[in-house]
């Protein structure tokens, strides 16, 4: 029996291939995120594309790996955004601070959002994190003293960023790019860590069988509450990024588009995939910056090539090429 | 035998107005392989689901090892020792045969089952003991296929090993052999009989031939009730089994 199990450890299989793109995928996006503001038309463009890859990456973690469909996410990335915001317009706190305190305030929305969205599963889990989400776009809405309403939160700007005797000037697009990468490679390693981990195994046996899951031990409850809430944080951290970049969160960012737009980013890319999240990104912001040129309508085209990746490719563009690869390889 | 592993007292459930099972009190004996029998609709499923935890019910006590458990969610039954395979086949399509039975492994590992940092196959032993119980069931050179992509009879071999990972003191087996072909029963069947001398296993299956070769003990249950209870051979004679199953002409089947 012991020769049979060595025996089919050495068996070469598809495993292999995955194993190295596993083990080389954070060091691979790392590079390619570095290479982007001189790849693509523009510096904003490659900014959007890091920040709006994270926060669909973040997404994905639930959606993609945990196999729950949220229309919420705008509330957790608004969140990151206007806690960040309030603590740096509001309260004078320091940059990193300010980061610091908006994945706090995402990550406790996503815990008390999640606790009351997990009670139900499918569309209605869906129609609830919309519902809760909408709520907290009224609050914000509403509070113009805190939020400024629909004019959006002003006067955040970051002009310098003071990293012990080091000044970086943050108005200065290359070395803001830079600063933001650090953070996204940072949250990018700790994703890649936790689908490795056992906890990404669990929410994968969630995604497949969830009662079934139960059946071999699994505290299912606990599970989802647990990927809903690390999903929010890492779309927080992506919403106070977004602010710093920005130097104003607009209310739009709160409104349910913006979750629409992380269920299009991973779709487009490939649910479940560790890059699909950014490939996703990449393709819709490029298609917004390039037809947005000579057509204000150009949301129309984003939605064509959407219908033609969800007929032609539905495991997404990055999923489609993953999968073909494990083929031909195995 | 050191005394009853599992005792169900007077347990009932009711959906709505229909009472699926109603007062019935069996216990389980350490070490025995006890079948459970009955025409469809007798309300086997749902005292299966009730003593693997999956479905509380609604009267009545359920004690493992002396501890009333009726209540607990599903995974605590699991983590105490009681592990159940099914019907229908039940597995994690898209992850490997190995995954499959090694996220079985991990759940009954608290040191594991939850880790968010440490890498799953940093975890000592586990890989290990999920290809030991593939080798167990004949599906080694399997592992590293999707659960999807395997045959009938394998995914049915499948269903078993994730089940036999959670190390259970206590194993339910419904219909294992399920849609398998005559050699795959036969196989099945021994791979049943050498699980039953490690453990205590409770079998529901309609197949009387196999059942009547195998079990040391048969509980038969008739609409929703306890009618009979004993070796095969005081159930082949009992009249009331005969009266309401065997008497169907349903004896010779399988």
């Amino acid at each position: 029996m012991t020769r049979d199990i060595a025996a089919a450890r050495i068996m070469p299989s598809g495993a292999d291939w995955s194993a190295t793109a596993q083990r080389w995928r954070v060091p691979l996006l790392t590079v390619a995120l570095a290479a982007l503001p001189w790849i693509v038309p523009s510096q904003a463009l490659a900014v959007n594309i890091l920040i709006f890859g994270l926060y669909a990456t973040g997404f994905n973690l639930l959606f993609g790996f945990a196999g729950m469909l949220s229309f919420g996410h705008a509330a957790f990335f608004g969140a990151g955004a206007y806690g960040a915001g309030i603590a740096l317009a509001r309260y004078g706190v320091g940059w990193f601070g300010a980061i610091a305190i908006g994945v706090a305030v995402a990550g406790v929305l996503a815990l008390l959002i999640g606790a009351l969205s997990i009670r139900s599963r499918g569309i209605y889990f869906s129609m609830v994190t919309l519902a809760l989400a909408q709520l907290v776009y009224y609050v914000a809405f509403q509070a113009t003293d805190w939020t400024g309403g629909e004019n959006g939160l002003r006067g955040l700007t970051v002009s310098v960023i003071h990293i012990g005797p080091l000044a970086l000037n943050f108005l200065d697009p290359v070395t803001k790019y830079y600063v933001i990468l650090v953070f996204v490679v940072a949250a990018l390693y700790a994703i890649s860590r936790l689908l490795n981990a056992p906890f990404g195994a669990a929410m994968e046996a969630v995604r497949e069988n969830e009662s079934r899951a139960a059946a071999i031990g699994y505290d299912v409850k606990r599970i989802k509450l647990i990927a809903f809430t690390l999903s929010g944080l890492v779309c927080g951290l992506a919403g106070t990024l977004d602010a710093l970049h920005l130097s104003i969160v607009p209310i739009d960012t709160l409104f349910y588009q913006t979750s629409g737009l992380a269920v299009m980013m991973v779709l487009l890319g490939g649910s479940g995939t560790f890059l699909g999240p950014f490939v996703g990104a990449a393709i819709f912001l490029l298609i917004e910056d390039v037809f947005s040129i000579w057509t204000p309508h150009w949301q129309l085209f984003v939605g064509i090539v959407f219908i033609l990746a969800v007929l032609f490719l539905p495991r997404g563009v990055w999923g489609t090429l993953a999968a073909w690869h494990k083929r031909r390889s195995a | 035998m050191t005394g009853p592993v599992l005792v169900a007292e007077h347990i009932g459930k009711r959906f709505g107005g229909f009472t699926a099972l109603d007062d019935v009190s069996v216990s389980f004996e350490a070490g025995q392989l006890t079948a459970i029998i009955g025409p469809n609709g007798a309300g086997k499923s749902t005292f299966f689901s009730l003593l693997s935890g999956a479905v509380a019910p609604t009267s009545g006590r359920i004690r493992f090892e002396g501890a009333d458990v009726a209540g607990q969610p599903h995974h605590r039954f699991t983590r105490m020792g009681i592990a159940r395979s099914y019907q229908i086949t039940s597995l994690f399509p898209q992850l490997t045969a190995h995954e499959n039975v090694r996220l079985a492994c991990q759940a009954i590992h608290a040191s594991a089952r939850g880790g968010l940092w440490r890498d799953r196959a940093h975890y000592p032993g586990l890989a290990e003991e999920a290809d030991s119980t593939l080798a167990l069931v004949g599906l080694l050179a399997r592992r590293g296929r999707p659960a999807a992509s395997l045959a009938h009879g394998e995914q049915r071999a499948l269903e078993i090993a994730v089940a036999l990972a959670s190390r259970p003191k206590l194993l339910l087996l419904d219909e294992p052999t399920a849609g398998m072909s005559p050699e795959e029963t036969k196989e099945m069947m021994d791979l049943i009989a050498r699980l039953a001398s490690e453990r205590t296993v409770l079998l529901v299956e309609h197949k009387m031939k196999m059942v009547m070769g195998l079990a040391d003990r048969i509980v038969v249950l008739h609409q929703g009730k306890l009618l009979a209870a004993g070796t095969p051979d005081a159930i082949r004679t009992d009249a009331d089994v005969r009266r309401v199953y065997l008497g169907e002409g349903r004896s010779g089947r399988g």
